[in-house]
């Protein structure tokens, strides 16, 4: 259910993107204003970086008008920026309100802090570079090592927990003209509208590439074993090289 | 070779169903009137929330002159082109009128002099739209409170309707807003624009700024200000142009 939530969030996003494809930085940003990021027919533009992705980004699908993201991509599969923004709203609350709950149960047991605080012995260069190598050459933890989250685990999912989740709530806030006259200090953390726009967007994004890497660790790692363990807690030891 | 697919292709192909099958599903939902009023849930559930944690009378933010956008983008009509618009454009707005009625004890018939006459406030604000760009503005008008005290606004009112001059597929334009917005302080309606008279791009002779809304609810060309005790006896009947052509939120604070 969660999960499903996070796709409609993501895919109902990107068609709320695609009504205004341009991204700025400040307080205001509109079409005769300095862009840092815009999508336009088979182009990408990032700052000074032109990256042609003709048939993936700035398409026109047959019968309908241009989009940045492909119809595959968004929800719904049409330009449709009132539904894309009902669905966003709606999933929105059922998404955050868990979400919330689960900060606080987890910092109320202590689940953050038990399983998820980096030890000081984890963060050492060695450590860091021998578990990068280790990742790289998709070599997994076996046996008791197995059971833990291992160092680079603990930093993707801290920085989801505590970057980009409460970045992409407090930033979508932002955007709301009426929650900027309620708590006018949310234009001061992320410097304006414009800025919120774009923080929301790359959290977004980085949300998507920690969805992707995950899915792609649990099946080189085994998924059966794995989504049975995320579930359950019951996680069968995988077998060391040689044992 | 083998017909039987890898593991990592099985996976890969099984994502890729159940993304499609999620859009389709999405697609349906969008489509279906029952789809449509769940997914309004969050309209109502957004509505009421920022009524709860905003004060009825919290202010939007407003900028300094530094921070005004160079260039504000005129968007959606920029000149409603009817002949009685066009004759009032030609005779600078003389004969122009503005109507405040329905649910009044005293129906007024204001012209633009004594309207620019009237007390009036000077807000420098973030005009947000709908699609996502935001542009910095300076506006002067008339606030809307002011206008609905003189005409005496029957305690049975509920909403107040904007009727506009310009049209769109052939359907007039049209907003409305709830009385909390109705009589906050920075809901004018607008005759002057950085500095200057405000033009035909930007809504002349007058414009509704309910500053703690999205774009569209700030009706440009306003001719006449209707009190009403419920909006779904107005054209569409969700409230606006905009809500009854293709299904924008009636409360646009988000």
């Amino acid at each position: 259910m969660n999960a499903l939530s996070v796709f409609i969030m993501l895919m109902s996003g990107l068609m709320i993107f695609n009504a205004h494809p341009h991204l700025y930085w400040g307080q205001f940003g509109a079409n005769p204003d300095h862009s840092w990021l815009d999508i336009t027919p088979g182009r990408v533009r990032i700052g000074p970086l032109h990256i042609p992705t003709p048939g993936i980004l700035g398409v026109t699908p047959p019968h309908g008008r241009f989009v940045a993201f492909p119809p595959w991509a968004t929800i719904p599969s049409h330009y449709d920026l009132a539904g894309s923004r009902k669905w966003h709203f709606l999933f929105a609350w059922l998404l955050v309100v868990p979400g919330v709950c689960f900060w606080m149960w987890g910092f109320a047991f202590r689940h953050f802090r038990a399983d998820l605080a980096p030890r000081v012995r984890e963060l050492g260069p060695r450590h860091l570079w021998h578990d990068i190598k280790a990742h790289a050459r998709l070599r997994f933890p076996t046996g008791e090592a197995a059971l833990r989250y291992n160092i680079l685990q603990k930093m993707a999912y801290c920085s989801v927990i505590f970057v980009l989740l409460p970045g992409i709530i407090l930033t979508g806030l932002t955007m709301s003209p009426g929650m900027d006259a309620a708590w006018p200090w949310l234009l001061d953390v992320f410097g304006g509208r414009a800025s919120a726009r774009s923080i929301h967007f790359i959290c977004a994004m980085g949300i998507a590439f920690f969805i992707l890497v995950h899915l792609v660790m649990v099946v080189l790692a085994g998924p059966f074993n794995e989504i049975r363990s995320m579930v359950t807690g019951r996680y069968r030891l995988p077998k060391g090289d040689g044992e | 070779m083998t017909a039987r697919p890898s593991r990592r292709t099985l996976i890969g192909s099984l994502g890729a169903t159940a993304g499609s099958l999620l859009v389709a599903g999405c697609d349906k939902i969008t489509a279906s009137p029952r789809g449509q009023s769940i997914l309004g849930v969050g309209e109502k559930l957004t509505y009421a929330a920022q009524r709860i944690v905003s004060d009825r009378r919290a202010l939007a933010p407003e900028y300094s002159a530094s921070d005004m956008s160079p260039i504000f983008r005129a968007n959606g009509n920029s000149n409603p082109a009817t002949a009685e618009y066009d004759a009032h454009v030609a005779s600078n707005f003389a004969d122009w009128r503005l109507a405040v009625d329905g649910m009044v004890a005293r129906p007024l018939l204001l012209s633009l002099e004594e309207i620019r006459r009237a007390p009036h406030r000077t807000q420098i604000t973030r005009h947000d739209c709908v699609e996502g760009w935001s542009a910095i503005g300076r506006w002067t008008g008339i606030p809307l409170g002011l206008l609905l005290r003189h005409a005496g606004l029957s305690g049975n009112a509920r909403y107040i309707v904007f009727h506009c001059a310009d049209f769109s597929g052939g359907r007039p334009y049209y907003e409305s807003i709830d009385l909390i917005d109705a009589f906050h302080p920075q809901t004018i309606l607008a005759w002057g624009m950085n500095g200057q008279t405000l033009g035909v791009a930007h809504g002349a002779p007058l414009r509704l700024r309910v500053e703690r809304q999205l774009g569209y609810k700030q009706a440009k060309y306003v001719m006449r200000v209707q009190a009403v005790p419920r909006l779904t006896d107005i054209h569409g009947g969700k409230g606006g142009y905009w809500e009854d052509a293709v299904g924008y939120q009636w409360y646009a604070g988000i």
